[in-house]
């Protein structure tokens, strides 16, 4: 949201009266403007040895570029407040008739293709208007223009140049002129270089550093006028003197080449010894159809329905009424002679935001009051809530881990990439579906991949934590992203349930314990490695009855079928050799059918859970030792 | 204190025979009415005392008083004066042995000395003659050392306007001294009974409870959980997770579906595109938002069947009737479901709507690339997944109520009220003939339920809806209205492009997870409550949420 500062006692000049601050912090909120700050009663800034005068802060809707300065903060106010009319803008050509010419070369479209101009005649700069004239173009290239990519504006003086003008694209060497507030003239490959560390121009440099020719604005004398978008030349520059303005707008997007002359000379057209009136100026650009005069004030014509209307709004308000709200927010508009339902609506150049009867519907709910508007919900039908499964299961293994004595932590999902991989002795995976997402533009090495797992995440939690009491046991239950090549989005989130266990004992028991709770809880039996790989060995009771002491309901059943759950020892560079368990899983058949003719599906590796290696610990800034689990969730659902 | 309270009577004698403080002050009792126990016991601590007396008094065997006194304790100098004498004293002394004693003696070349002369002067026990000290008496009475020897044994002065004079000279300071004074209490008795510190399973077998002399419990002390440290023996969740809960259980109070959210990384079409964000919005700058360099650019838009799957399954009114059919297997009718809409139409309208205008749009009119839309990023919010449902909604529009609140991202400069990631809570309402007022009307229904009785409601911009709302409650603390979170109606480009009837309204409405918890629990900083640097101590001791009671 862009913020404008304006002198306070010369906008409540503007806006007729004076406001206190809670008076004028209303007018904003209805309008749907902000007050951000007003600096009256804080330290402002000295300028020349004169503190700023006090300021208002306003911040203003980022689709508003009719609201980019003071006067047309001011305009849209004083309508809003019914103290002004929407100013009706017209063209005036020379009493001659005779319009100034620019001519587009066809070189142009290599480059920046379009090309748009007006005038600004017996204007009347003050030291405000003049610094407002500039600030509004410095926000138009910050805003709408993107960084000048897409749209750049020169202002000149036209007393100091003389038409008819060109806009050509040149070899860099062949333009040779003095930039402005330079008195050296230099071309275009010097005054890269020149610009180089200049802290403002610099960052414009690349829009056209690179291509072959450079735009370029030409008068009669072949004065150079500016090379868009990068800087003015010195010749033709505007002061506080200037009785006649000439505006130059080059782009790259048609569009916003047309809104910025619209904005421009709707805003300081006031200033004219006429006010809102411009002159036009002819642009002869066949070779891509753009030949034509520039600006176009005509508004646009379109219509809306009162139907719609009053229906969003909830309102039943006559078509004259609504025609008067909308007065009040820059429409012109009246009922259709031919439609009872129809508001005829004239759209003003300065609103380019409008692009839907949504959009006038809303200006008409703005007029009549946000907070007046009848406050009726109809119930049209009763609603059936439901939770996501996922969450659900979350929620379960959440809640039983906290039951156990664990604490929830909720580190960040993003991480650097030595802490998802080196830093636990995991080589980067090969296998383009086991490979983390990395991120292109990240501000710090903080954030450089999305996680593939909750351990950096645990382990950096403890780190932080400790001057805590141990031993600590921590849980999270939360997701890990994978790239996943058959997917849309190229990648698949995947919920993983990770703990652990940090004090002067290793924990390992511990962690194992509340693996085993949370698999009790979801029903999961404990069953042997030869059932869970469906081996029909001899069933060895006794030594599934001391390791199984503990499974919860349905172990008795959990030998042969259903859902079960075995932990074998693994190598795993992660943890202390012969002291890590990976998790397997033994899903039921697949149908609920009894046919038994579908082969059980294999069993999936889940998880690992293990005392870490000592080297990964010294990475992680941790002295005692430490267990940890990670496991999918997912094949729970 | 483990094992205080379990189910052991209390031995008399802990100290192997010997009588212990209890039974000594006991007997003091018995004897005398008032026990100063500072006088009777001059060896004993007072902590020790204190003990001993808190535990009769506990079982009201005896009373006591407490007395504040203040006593006086010789400084090293004023120890030295009572042993030694005076520095007048030991001057005069010493003139007296010698009979005449030079000036320049050795005796008198010390800081003592000097100042002893001076006083013998005045007190006239000597004087001058030519360059030698003579005796002026032959017996002098050392007040000084009598008083200060007074003070030592009784800790006192005689005469109390003495303690001045003689703390500014620095000879004694004084200490506050708690002392105590026993004496029966009403339940007075001699010998300290047998007493049990808890009930146990055999008193009641045996009946012996009902003789059983309870150690009485101490109400004033914190009861234990039984585990180590602070909260150690609980387990505990996570204060935005407690939060998000309370939220959760709002929104299936007022009926809404729980949205599939667990797809972090979304393509620029999901998460602008299809929300009418032109792709030249500063939004998605790389400033803004977290771009995907590995995996390179996303495929065309399509159904995602895990997702559909899941709502399908949700959605239990969704093509279901009542008769004794067995209900039709998600899967299959989230087949159904994708089967009827066409994703590249979708996709072309969304296109139109953007570069050309459609649906009553003049549009952006601004050339509408695809590489844009195949840009993979990191959601920046859940509204891309919002967007995905409302699409799905197409092929058969109907009144529903939607939420999510899951984690989004942003390329932001971390500081106290900005992190990279955060949690977004989003409601959407689907309904025919919706209306501005109906949405601030459902909106004070749902910020009630967190204890925000009083909305107001601002005009804002935002791309994706028209009109749209800045939520503002009155803040306590800041004594004006804040913002609370973000509503509007989504724009008809955005519906009508994904097919849904122009009757069909959609409000949508989100906050964020984070600041209604910084509020609950008085956190200024975000990084206190969302990453690796909080405070376990913090997730442990963190109270219930209870936002309706507050």
């Amino acid at each position: 949201m862009p913020t404008i500062g304006v002198n306070k006692a010369d906008f409540y000049k503007a806006l007729g009266r004076e406001y206190t601050k809670q008076e004028f912090e209303e007018l904003c909120f209805d309008f749907g403007i902000e007050l951000d700050e007003d600096t009256s009663e804080s330290k402002r800034p000295i300028i020349d040895g004169v503190e700023e005068a006090p300021q208002l802060k306003i911040e203003i809707p980022a689709n508003r570029y009719d609201m980019l300065c003071f006067e047309g903060i001011a305009m849209n106010l004083n309508i809003f407040l019914g103290r002004e009319a929407m100013p009706n803008f017209t063209l005036k050509p020379p009493s001659d008739g005779q319009l100034q010419t620019v001519t587009v070369s066809k070189d142009t479209e290599r480059i920046r293709p379009y090309f748009s101009c007006a005038i600004l005649r017996n204007i009347k700069f003050t030291k405000a208007r003049y610094e407002s004239f500039i600030a509004l173009q410095d926000k138009l290239h910050h805003n709408l223009a993107r960084q000048r990519t897409l749209v750049a504006i020169g202002t000149h003086d036209l007393d100091t140049i003389e038409g008819p003008f060109t806009y050509e694209a040149l070899p860099p060497e062949e333009i040779q002129f003095a930039p402005l507030n330079q008195t050296k003239a230099m071309n275009g490959k010097q005054m890269m270089d020149f610009y180089e560390k200049d802290k403002h121009l610099s960052r414009y440099l690349p829009i056209i550093r690179d291509s072959p020719v450079y735009p370029i604005i030409y008068d009669k004398h072949r004065t150079v006028l500016s090379m868009p978008p990068i800087i003015n030349g010195n010749h033709s520059k505007i002061t506080l003197a200037t009785r006649n303005v000439l505006i130059d707008i080059t782009a790259t997007d048609k569009t916003k080449l047309e809104l910025t002359n619209h904005i421009l000379v709707s805003m300081f057209s006031r200033y004219c010894a006429e006010p809102f009136t411009i002159e036009p100026v002819q642009i002869i650009s066949d070779h891509n159809g753009q030949t034509r005069q520039t600006p176009d004030l005509t508004p646009r014509p379109t219509q809306a329905s009162t139907t719609y209307i009053n229906s969003i709004c909830g309102l039943s308000e006559s078509r004259e009424s609504l025609c008067t709200s909308l007065a009040r927010m820059c429409y012109h508009a009246h009922p259709s002679l031919t439609d009872s339902d129809i508001l005829e609506v004239d759209i003003p150049i300065t609103r380019a935001d409008v692009l839907h009867q949504a959009d006038i519907m809303e200006d008409a709910a703005v007029a009549y009051g946000f907070n007046s508007l009848p406050r009726h919900l109809p119930r049209t039908t009763a609603f059936t809530a439901a939770a996501l499964p996922l969450n659900k299961l979350a929620d379960i293994i959440r809640l039983e881990s906290a039951m156990a004595g664990w604490a929830e932590v909720m580190p960040l999902i993003l991480c650097s990439h030595d802490e998802n991989y080196a830093w636990l002795n995991q080589p980067v995976p090969f296998s383009t579906n086991q490979k983390p997402v990395r991120l292109q533009n990240p501000k710090t090495a903080e954030y450089q991949i999305v996680r593939t797992s909750l351990l950096p995440g645990l382990l950096k939690t403890i780190r932080e934590n400790k001057r805590h009491a141990v031993p600590m046991k921590i849980f999270e239950v939360g997701d890990v992203v994978f790239q996943d090549k058959g997917r849309e989005r190229r990648s698949r989130n995947e919920r993983h349930f990770g703990a652990c266990w940090y004090g002067r004992g290793s924990g390992f028991e511990q962690v194992h314990g509340l693996m085993d709770r949370v698999m009790g809880m979801l029903r999961v039996g404990f069953i042997s490695r030869e059932e869970g790989l469906g081996e029909e060995e001899e069933e060895e009771e006794g030594a599934k009855g001391l390791k199984g002491g503990k499974g919860g309901k349905g172990e008795g059943k959990a030998g042969k079928e259903g859902l079960g759950y075995w932990i074998e020892e693994v190598d795993d560079p992660t943890y202390l050799p012969a002291h890590a368990a990976a998790i397997y899983l033994r899903l039921p058949s697949s149908s609920s059918s009894s046919s038994s003719s579908q082969p059980p599906p294999p069993p999936q590796r889940i998880g690992t859970f293990g005392i870490l290696h000592p080297t990964v610990l010294k990475r992680f800034e941790l002295p005692f030792p430490t267990s940890v689990l990670e496991m999918n969730v997912e094949v729970f659902l | 204190m483990p094992g205080t309270r379990g189910a052991v009577p209390v031995p008399l004698h802990t100290n192997g025979g010997q009588r212990d403080l209890t039974e000594e002050i006991l007997e003091a009792v018995d004897q005398h009415e008032h026990v100063p126990t500072a006088e009777v016991f001059p060896a004993t601590p007072q902590d020790k005392i204190k003990a001993a007396l808190d535990r009769l008094a506990s079982r009201q065997m005896v009373e006591y008083e407490t007395h504040d006194k203040e006593q006086v304790l010789l400084t090293a100098e004023g120890q030295a004066i009572a042993d030694e004498g005076s520095h007048e004293y030991k001057v005069w002394d010493a003139v007296r042995r010698e009979g005449r004693l030079s000036l320049k003696d050795q005796t008198l070349a010390n800081a003592s000395a000097k100042l002893g002369q001076g006083n013998a002067f005045k007190l006239k026990w000597i004087k001058k003659d030519g360059d030698a000290l003579v005796s002026l008496t032959d017996s002098v009475s050392d007040t000084t050392r009598e008083q200060l020897q007074y003070a030592q044994e009784h800790r006192a002065f005689q005469d109390p306007k003495l303690l001045k004079d003689y703390s500014k000279r620095k000879l004694v300071t004084t200490q506050k001294v708690i002392t105590y004074v026993a004496r029966k209490g009403p339940r007075w008795a001699k010998e300290m009974p047998v007493e049990v510190t808890d009930l146990t399973a055999e008193m009641i077998a045996d009946g012996s409870w009902k003789t059983a002399n309870f150690k009485p419990y101490n109400f004033k002390a914190k009861g234990t959980l039984g585990g180590e440290g602070v909260g150690g023996g609980t387990g505990a969740l996570h204060p935005l997770n407690k939060v998000r809960e309370e939220f959760r259980k709002i929104f299936f109070n007022m009926g809404f579906e729980e949205m599939p959210t667990a797809r972090f990384v979304d393509s620029g079409f999901w998460n602008f595109d299809a929300l009418y964000v032109p792709q030249q919005h500063p939004a998605r700058d790389l400033q803004d938002t977290f771009y995907v360099s590995d995996p390179p650019e996303a495929g065309p838009p399509g159904s995602d069947e895990s997702v559909d799957t899941i709502l399908a399954e949700m959605d239990v009114d969704d093509d279901q009737d009542e008769s004794d059919h067995p209900p039709s297997d998600p899967a299959t009718r989230a087949k159904d479901t994708t089967a009827k809409l066409d994703y590249q139409a979708y996709y072309n309208n969304v296109r139109a709507v953007h570069q050309d205008g459609k649906f009553g749009s003049i549009g952006y009119r601004y050339p509408y690339t695809d590489a844009e839309t195949r840009r993979l990023v990191l959601r920046t919010h859940t509204t891309a997944i919002s967007a995905y449902v409302l699409h799905r909604l197409s092929a058969n529009p109907r009144p529903c109520r939607y939420f999510s609140i899951d984690r989004v991202f942003r390329n932001e400069t971390v500081d106290a009220t900005h992190l990279a990631e955060f949690h977004q809570i989003e409601g959407v309402i689907a309904d025919y003939n919706l209306t501005l007022g109906g949405l601030q009307a459902f909106l004070k229904r749902f910020f009630r339920n967190i204890g925000v009785p009083d909305l107001k409601f601002k005009p804002a911009y935002n791309p994706y809806t028209e009109p749209s709302m800045e939520v503002f409650a009155w803040h306590e603390g800041l004594n004006k209205i804040v913002e609370i979170g973000n509503s509007g109606m989504f724009r008809p480009e955005m519906l009508l492009a994904m097919g849904l009837p122009e009757d069909l309204r959609v409000y949508g409405f989100g906050l964020s997870l984070e600041r209604p918890t910084m509020i609950k629990y008085g956190i200024s900083n975000i990084r206190e409550l969302l990453g690796h640097k909080v405070d376990l101590g913090f997730i442990e001791s963190n109270p219930a949420v209870r936002l309706d009671r507050e």
